[in-house]
């Protein structure tokens, strides 16, 4: 299964640190991220052109998601939930570039990103309702079920990086066997499911990290509506 | 035959009916997932979003378990802890 691509060239030791190929790619692509993100904010119109126009609906399609779960901190919310959906749609995509391999595909990578989203739950969980409410909503509805919810928080982190991981390398992998069987241009009608893959994978990371943020949050929240309702 | 060519039939074996079993099953949750979700849906159109956002979510966790099931497979495939101790045995 390896490959050399252009990073792989690039990846090298410097004593027991590694830069790996996976590292570069992802570095490569925020920086793109960040380039095309710094042209399309740059020249903002009230007549927008094409550039503004797809920014302005993928931001329109994102602030609609999260403040239909979210309530406070939405800009704050928005900002990670869209970077992760954006980030992990163009690393899945990047894999279908001849001399690239997707970064997704390394369990390093998801894994980062899954602790990303494991420590912005309960960041934005105690910005939100403060440490001691926020620590608090782990007793209930019963001291007892306590063990429970830390299991839940380490299994579901650990969900969220084994789910795209093994999509991702799934997918490339039986392209690759694909290939070895039946030989050159077949697996092309499989690398078209990975366009689909790689959106729905996308969509799925960043909506359930933004699911999860927003148990965080509301575990105050809900609780003081459902107060005022009774 | 020796103790490793048994091993290797054996867990190529195990593999193809885990695999089965793994992809089988979640594939019959998401139908019944799907299904319920296009009944609520035909009776009330108006709860379109929240009906696909949770479907989606109910989705990802089923596929999930085939997901581990292709890594647990893989894991027996290529990198078999156990196949080392009983190379080193041997």
């Amino acid at each position: 299964m390896e490959q050399e691509g252009i990073f792989d060239v690039l990846a090298f030791k410097i004593g027991s640190i590694s830069l790996s190929a996976s590292l570069l790619t992802s570095a490569f692509l925020s920086f793109l991220l960040i380039l095309i993100s710094w042209l399309a904010s740059k020249r903002l119109r009230s007549d927008p052109g094409p550039w503004q126009t797809i920014a302005e609906s993928l931001y329109l399609a994102a602030y609609e998601a999260v403040s239909s779960l979210v309530s406070k901190q939405v800009d704050q919310i928005l900002a990670f939930v869209s970077g992760l959906w954006l980030f992990v749609f163009m690393a899945n995509m990047i894999g279908l570039v001849p001399g690239f391999s997707s970064p997704t595909a390394d369990v390093s990578v998801t894994m980062a990103l899954a602790v990303l989203v494991y420590f912005s739950v309960h960041w934005f969980g105690i910005r939100s309702d403060g440490l001691m409410p926020y620590l608090k909503h782990y007793l209930k509805p019963n001291p007892l079920l306590l063990p429970l919810h830390l299991i839940s928080e380490l299994s579901r982190t650990l969900a969220l990086a084994i789910r795209l991981f093994g999509n991702v390398m799934s997918l490339e992998m039986a392209a690759y066997l694909i290939l070895l069987v039946a030989g050159l241009l077949v697996p092309i009608p499989l690398l078209m499911l990975h366009i689909i893959e790689a959106m729905i994978q996308a969509y799925l990371f960043g909506m359930l990290a933004l699911i999860y943020i927003a148990g965080g949050i509301q575990s105050h929240e809900t609780r003081k509506q459902e107060e005022s309702l009774t | 035959m020796n103790d490793q060519s048994w091993f290797v039939i054996i867990s190529t074996a195990i593999a193809g009916l885990a695999i089965v079993g793994g992809t089988i099953l979640p594939a019959l949750a998401m139908g019944r997932a799907i299904s319920s979700a296009l009944d609520a849906l035909a009776r009330q159109p108006e709860a379109e979003k929240s009906i696909s956002r949770t479907l989606f979510i109910g989705l990802a966790m089923i596929e999930s378990l085939a997901i581990y099931c292709l890594v647990i497979v893989l894991i027996i495939l290529f990198r078999n802890p156990l196949l080392d101790l009983l190379i080193s045995r041997s």
